[in-house]
């Protein structure tokens, strides 16, 4: 494929990400933020995220399925992994944990076990597709072309 | 790299800012960054560095504390986040106004109206929400800048007068103090003072963390207490002990006597640079003696006799004439703030009609708690109008509370937008909330700023790659950002419809006629083309 289709592609790709809501104005900042001194910087954030999540949803996932549930430490954990997903502008996965966040308020336990679920799959899907983009970038570094910087308005 | 001066690193005179780090103000501000969160440690780190602050980044809050003590001078400002998980981020505020008094702000992606009250009360000057934008952090050297201006004028006018510098070498404190909006902020907020003043000492009790408000009484005693002891021998048991005030802790002495050091050790800066042998020396060190305080001393002699014949109000300078000394004071830095009214009121009660006729300016609003504290002595009068700028403490906590609100509110629409329970449909809601944020985002796309108000100043630097980022500094570079988004915005633009509007930023290859190009991609294969820039151009400024 050449560069143009590439980046033709990628173009298409990052608006149906936020058409659909994936991502926010905040990956853009992002973005914006790579220069030629960071020329990885979106990569090395968006990698520092995924390892954070692991993290987090290990947490999380261990507070959920305790005998005795401890929802102040539930929601600490949301509380966490929400402003992390706000970092990199994951935003369906931030709305996933202010949904949790409400349910952990009422002590609600089923809720916030399927809550986790939400927000887990919302994690792996974002994931995955910013692997796919992020590996398409790679693509038109590789055969020479550039990242088109995006606005929105 | 070279960057030009911002504006205000023209008035700042290094003597205010002694440290030569902060020659280009507000670039080169060192900034210590504390967030539990390892991604947004390094997306803050990497903004405060485009905005060339000096940057260290800390991921524990007892580590950043660790940092602050090893070196005291080493920070200018403090940005923390409110959660984390060895220390509550207001504790960690707390200590940092207690010893180290540097100005703090609060970051956290609640932002829940408690939450940011708190922040205030504990002493934040500013409450960020996530996720922050550049622009926000572009600003923050207000907060040092403020500070600076804060603690010049508790001092400076609270020891009586300040002297008038050699001819027009006004002290730069008066261009700090025409810097900034504080003084309508202060006009504003006079009521609120009258109030807050009032309550002083319920606040000590109810808000157990509410700061002291050092009073012009309180700070009386203590510079009574220091220069009792003698200013070698000070510590602040010492002063607590004489200055006999049930209610203030040891601590609150401490941290006084803090800023009262720096307050002289500036001034004494400032008197090394100022003044010449032909230089009226009024502040002799306190080490020579109590210089200070027989100055006051001879003050309220004078006054106690009546001295003050002459009191003219003209120009927005007040000048004194002392009949025994005759040497002007400038009352400038008092004056130039809008609190005329205070003066009058407590001016008033010294006895010469004169200065009741000629204080027939501004409002009528009467200031009781001035008038009580007046003790018809020169340095009482010039302090009752730092009575306000005591009360800025409660100021500038209420204006940072509007900011914070500012903060908040922008938040709120963000979040509105994008609905809780509705994610998977709606794809307008992004946009719309992405249109909010965009807009008044001082890209670095040059392409943006289509309306050419000043096409030369962001082409220039666009142009090479190596250029020095701005000509501007980085706060009229906003300026004319924001200008210029906005103006695009509404002009330029065609109103959001159902789709994007993608902008293809392509630097040079845009050269004269660097319009904006809209380009609707209702597909993946459209036929146009997009021309391919070199990847180092594609990100114009270079900003590190």
């Amino acid at each position: 494929m050449e560069v143009g289709q590439m980046q033709r592609q990628w173009m298409g790709y990052m608006k149906s990400l936020f058409m659909e809501g994936f991502l926010d104005g905040q990956f853009l900042q992002l973005q914006q933020l790579q220069d030629e001194n960071n020329p990885e910087f979106v990569v090395e954030v968006v990698s520092l995220f995924f390892e954070d999540s692991e993290r987090i949803l290990k947490d999380l996932s261990f507070a959920v399925d305790q005998q005795s549930v401890d929802f102040k430490k539930i929601d600490a954990h949301v509380h966490q992994f929400k402003g992390s997903s706000a970092s990199i502008g994951a935003q369906r996965v931030k709305n996933a944990c202010i949904a949790f966040r409400n349910f952990c308020e009422e002590q609600n336990i089923d809720a916030c076990r399927s809550c986790l679920q939400q927000v887990k799959q919302e994690y792996i899907h974002v994931k995955n597709k910013l692997e796919t983009l992020l590996r398409l970038e790679q693509q038109i570094v590789a055969a020479g072309g550039s990242i088109p910087m995006m606005e929105w308005n | 790299m070279v960057h030009n001066r911002s504006i205000i690193s023209h008035n700042i005179d290094s003597g205010c800012f002694p440290s030569p780090h902060l020659d280009a103000f507000p670039a080169g501000l060192r900034v210590l960054v504390v967030d539990d969160d390892p991604t947004w440690l390094r997306i803050l780190e990497k903004m405060l560095k485009k905005c060339f602050y000096q940057v260290t980044t800390c991921c524990l809050a007892i580590e950043a504390l660790k940092k602050l003590r090893e070196k005291k001078d080493a920070y200018d400002i403090v940005i923390s986040d409110v959660n984390m998980p060895d220390m509550d981020g207001f504790k960690l505020l707390e200590h940092v106004g207690l010893e180290m008094d540097l100005p703090v702000i609060m970051m956290s992606v609640d932002g829940e109206t408690s939450r940011v009250m708190k922040g205030v009360q504990h002493g934040a000057c500013d409450y960020l929400l996530k996720p922050i934008r550049m622009k926000e952090l572009r600003n923050i050297w207000q907060h040092v800048l403020r500070k600076r201006i804060h603690e010049a004028r508790e001092f400076e006018t609270f020891e009586g007068i300040h002297l008038m510098r050699n001819g027009s070498n006004h002290i730069d404190d008066g261009n700090l103090f025409a810097v900034g909006g504080e003084m309508n902020l202060m006009k504003k907020r006079k009521d609120l003072d009258n109030k807050h003043d009032d309550k002083e000492f319920g606040d000590q009790t109810s808000l157990k963390k509410a700061r002291v408000i050092w009073s012009v009484d309180l700070h009386q005693k203590f510079v009574k207490a220091v220069n009792r002891i003698g200013f070698d021998k000070i510590g602040p048991k010492k002063i607590l002990d004489l200055m006999n005030v049930p209610w203030l802790t040891r601590e609150n002495v401490a941290s006084h006597l803090q800023k009262y050091r720096l307050y002289l050790s500036r001034l004494q800066k400032e008197n090394d640079q100022k003044y010449s042998t032909g230089g009226i020396k009024y502040f002799d060190l306190p080490s020579k003696d109590s210089g200070c305080v027989s100055f006051l001393d001879s003050l309220n002699k004078q006054q106690n006799d009546g001295a003050i014949d002459n009191f003219r109000y003209s120009d927005g300078t007040l000048k004194l004439h002392m009949e025994s000394t005759s040497h002007e004071v400038d009352l400038n830095g008092i004056v130039t703030r809008p609190t005329i009214d205070k003066i009058r009121a407590s001016v008033s009660d010294i006895i010469d009609p004169k200065i009741r006729k000629c204080s027939q300016i501004g409002h009528n609003q009467p200031y009781e708690s001035a008038e009580s504290e007046v003790n018809h002595t020169v340095f009482e009068y010039s302090t009752v109008s730092t009575q306000c700028s005591w009360n800025e403490v409660p100021k500038m906590l209420l204006k940072e509370e509007q900011n914070t609100q500012k903060h908040f509110q922008i938040d709120q629409s963000q979040s509105m937008n994008s609905d809780p329970s509705g994610y998977t449909s709606d794809y307008i809601s992004p946009v719309n909330s992405m249109a909010l944020e965009v807009v008044t985002f001082p890209s670095q796309s040059k392409s943006l700023v289509a309306n050419d108000q000043s096409p030369d100043i962001v082409f220039t630097s666009n142009l090479s790659s190596k250029a020095p980022g701005y000509n501007l500094g980085c706060i009229s570079d906003m300026e004319i950002y924001q200008r210029n988004l906005l103006l695009d915005s509404h002009a330029a633009l065609t109103p959001l419809d159902e789709d994007l509007h993608l902008l293809l930023l392509q630097g040079e290859y845009y050269n004269m006629n660097f319009g904006m190009q809209n380009i609707e991609m209702s597909e993946y294969s459209d036929p146009w083309i997009i021309a391919e820039v070199p990847t180092n151009l594609y990100d114009s400024a270079d900003y590190s």
